[in-house]
């Protein structure tokens, strides 16, 4: 431990409230509670803290409060307590901070600048619950144009179609890996996404064989730089394949699986052997261009026969729309974009707050870059990073996502309380750890419920809002700006973003 | 605008005009039982792993494709029913890039040099290369063999893996260029100078940069600036020895040459060491 740091949590528990019941020595992984027998008494040491509120939560007796100690110091606008305490780390151990989940920065959130439009006498608005409201939508690539045939009356379609893999809703979860989350979450993730009819991304850790027949239909599997489980078995028994170049939370830095992380069953999803550090390149080895990037999306097309989607992930970057372009260009179906608030399971922490841009702008940027070249039809658009409500969904298929990918959303409906220390492997929710002390705390069958409901609740929202602005289908709201309008915005957010100010 | 709905003009240089596979096996392909001859001269990249595919199907398994000049992914698209036995594919003479790549399980044999990314990410099956290859050779592979007759471009061997019984090997027979084994994870390198002059040293720097698993056999020499600072070197030992030899003799068996001889020439073996090599960098 650091010799000068200072608690971030104070614990406070009600001694006349408290039973004794040591629930909360065995619900914390960081070791904070102790029972003494000879006084009968728990202690807690507070430093050990992180605020995940499990033993709140759990503790039988409402005796536990658990809150973020106030700043200690001096107070500082400049020099803040995260930016002290950070230092007198680094002074002790000359490291690179890591942290987890996504960033908590202050930037500005632009779904809460957007506001939606609806329906008011000039055109009627419809109710999702009496009147077919259409959320199903289609990934992959469309056609320039469809050329038809008619032969004694019948019609027949003459264009070749690609690859297109049908959703229920426009909600997809978004990669999260074998490794970094636990087998339990992993399961949840799949189970939900097959109840539902939507889909879950593996990550780049593989797809257990065990789980292939059965959740395959519903998989998106990554091909990225580490080449983890990638083989053809593992390809093919997916619906979609994603190339991962970059991530919202730390564009331009590759992964880290330390060995520790490396249990038996991990070692064989990912095929190496147990215990090694599994590295995952900054950039994929074979990809140092458009050029070579369009060789391994035809080689993903060559492994799998020409029948699945390919999709390529990046982060939202500077020049984010002329790279996509690049990458429509290139032969990709699907284009996912993971703007700055993407979460992670472990990342250098001035990686995360401090690199990429607000998923908003580069999604309006590469949308409307599309557009005026005439190939947004050539792919799909996924957003992803900081999507945390139906709301902001619906926003981002109207500034023109086809779907978005929710990662921090699922967690949250799992349990995780963004405490952020997903990279330490002791989550006390069982998400992102691989103890099986911990792990067995989530069960597949109760959490994907779980998952299943938020799917439902966010569909049903979007159902309603489309409703109201008198849409009965996704497909007609996507890219349609003028149901946006922004609120305290900037021209030239405004202009970024392609939508008029409210009032105009 | 091009008539579509498409501005800047939009080429598919994989999709754009393909020919039905069945013309295209009536037209270039004889088939003859288990045999197949390829004529892939006028062949698209697409084309020619359409008709490998179908003919393979058709129950070919020992195919010849004659006239190749730069078609990618040979091999990469025989991913084929389990009754099927794994095919040979003899290619002449120039494959393009990412030859055979997750290749599982098939024997393709180039007469004829070979361009990037041979076996990138192979999973199974053997490479023979009689001439030299190009940049990123046996890329993450995580199984299989890859002998190529000549040099190597760079980043050969990069992040190859072993899993289980899976030992993938990469025996190069002259020389390579930087980064050979960089992020090697498994695996055996074999590099064997034999282009190089008496005493001329293997010229590639930052070899096993964040090497972490696997060996590099090295004949010939190199200094210690060319290494990557997570390598070590050792002399060999019996068992190692023993690989050496048993991999030398493979290469002339595909190539040729005096495996004896070979053998007598001084070896290396370049190991990680730490398998852990980025495990203290971060404060928690
Ligand atoms: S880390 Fe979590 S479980 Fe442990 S004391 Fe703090 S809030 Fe409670
Ligand atoms: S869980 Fe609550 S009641 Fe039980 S020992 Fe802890 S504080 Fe006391």
């Amino acid at each position: 431990m650091y010799s000068y740091l200072l608690p971030e949590f104070t614990i406070e528990r009600s001694e006349d409230k408290c039973i004794r019941c040591r629930v909360c020595e065995r619900q914390c992984a960081n070791k904070v509670h102790e029972y003494d027998e000879d006084l009968n008494k728990i202690f807690s040491s507070n430093e050990l803290c992180v605020g995940c509120q499990r033993c709140v939560a759990l503790c039988p007796t409402n005796a536990l409060y658990v809150h973020p100690r106030v700043y200690d110091y001096r107070p500082n606008s400049s020099w803040t307590r995260d930016k002290v305490q950070n230092l007198k780390k680094q002074a002790e151990t000359g490291g690179v901070i890591l942290t987890g989940s996504g960033n908590d920065k202050p930037y500005r959130i632009y779904w809460d600048h957007l506001v939606l439009n609806a329906s008011q006498v000039t055109n009627p608005s419809i109710d999702p619950l009496r009147e077919p409201m259409e959320l199903k939508t289609f990934l992959g690539r469309k056609p320039d144009t469809l050329e038809i045939t008619f032969e004694e009356g019948k019609a027949s379609l003459k264009s070749q179609l690609n690859p297109n893999v049908p959703i229920k809703t426009p909600l997809v979860f978004s990669a999260m890996s074998y490794g970094a989350i636990s087998y339990q979450a992993y399961k949840s993730l799949a189970m939900a996404a097959k109840e539902f009819g939507t889909l879950f991304n593996t990550g780049e850790g593989g797809l257990p064989e065990h789980m292939r027949e059965e959740f395959g239909g519903n998989a998106i599997v990554q091909c990225a730089s580490g080449r983890f489980g990638v083989d053809s078995d593992y390809l093919n028994s997916a619906q979609i394949i994603e190339i991962k170049i970059g991530q919202g939370a730390k564009p331009g830095i590759g992964g880290h699986l330390p060995g520790e992380k490396v249990s038996a069953n991990i070692a064989e999803t990912r095929m190496i052997p147990m215990g090694t550090d599994a590295l995952s390149p900054a950039p994929q080895h074979d990809i140092y261009s458009i050029e070579d990037l369009s060789m391994l999306i035809y080689a993903l097309k060559e492994a799998t026969n020409y029948e699945k989607p390919v999709s390529v992930k990046i982060a939202a970057v500077h020049n984010v729309a002329a790279i996509a372009s690049g990458i429509v260009r290139a032969g990709a179906d699907i284009v996912a974009i993971d703007g700055i608030r993407g979460g992670t399971g472990a990342a250098p922490l001035a990686t995360r707050d401090n690199v990429g841009i607000p998923m908003e702008l580069a999604l309006a940027a590469v949308d409307k870059r599309l557009r005026e070249e005439g190939i947004r039809h050539k792919c799909s658009v996924l957003a992803a990073g900081g999507i945390r409500c139906s709301a902001d969904a619906i926003k981002a298929i109207a500034l023109g996502a086809d779907a978005v990918y929710i990662g921090t959303a699922a967690l949250v409906a799992m349990g995780c309380t963004l405490c952020h220390k997903c990279y330490t492997g002791k989550c006390n929710w069982g998400i992102c750890t691989q103890d099986p002390f911990l792990t067995k705390r989530l069960n597949p069958e109760i959490t994907s419920q779980k998952l299943v409901n938020l799917l439902k609740g966010w569909s049903h929202e979007i159902q309603e809002m489309l409703g109201g602005m008198g849409i009965n289908a996704i497909e007609s709201l996507r890219g349609n700006r003028e149901h946006l309008r922004g609120v305290g915005l900037e021209e030239w957010e405004l202009n970024v973003l392609g939508v008029k100010g409210a009032g105009e | 605008m091009n008539g579509l709905n498409v501005k800047f003009g939009y080429r598919d240089n994989f999709l754009g005009d393909i020919r039905p596979v069945d013309e295209l096996i009536a037209e270039y392909t004889v088939l003859d039982g288990g045999k197949a001859v390829i004529n892939a001269g006028a062949m698209k990249h697409k084309e020619v792993n359409d008709v490998l595919r179908e003919v393979a199907l058709r129950g070919a398994f020992e195919i010849t494709v004659n006239n190749v000049y730069g078609q990618r992914y040979i091999g990469t698209r025989l991913v084929l029913p389990r009754e099927y036995k794994p095919v040979k594919i003899v290619i002449n003479n120039f494959p393009g890039n990412d030859l055979g790549m997750f290749l599982k399980g098939h024997q393709i044999i180039v007469n004829g040099n070979a361009q990037d990314g041979v076996g990138n990410t192979m999973d199974d099956g053997e490479i023979i290369v009689h001439g030299r290859a190009g940049d990123v050779v046996a890329m993450s592979v995580r199984g299989g063999k890859v002998f190529i007759r000549d040099n190597v471009g760079y980043r050969a061997a990069i992040h190859m893996k072993q899993y289980k019984e899976k030992l993938p090997v990469l025996v190069v027979g002259g020389t390579a260029q930087d980064f050979l084994g960089e992020y090697m994870a498994g695996g055996i390198v074999m590099l064997l100078g034999l282009n190089l002059r008496e005493s001329e040293p293997h010229r590639a720097n930052y070899i096993g940069t964040g090497m972490h698993g696997g060996v590099i056999y090295l004949r010939g020499t190199v200094e210690q600036h060319q290494l990557g600072k997570e390598v070590g070197v050792r002399n060999l030992d019996d068992a190692d020895r023993e690989i050496v030899a048993t991999y030398v003799k493979k290469y002339c068996e595909h190539f040729g040459g005096n495996a004896e001889e070979i053998l007598k020439g001084n070896f290396i073996k370049l190991l990680p060491v730490s398998l852990r090599p980025y495990g203290k960098i971060y404060a928690y």
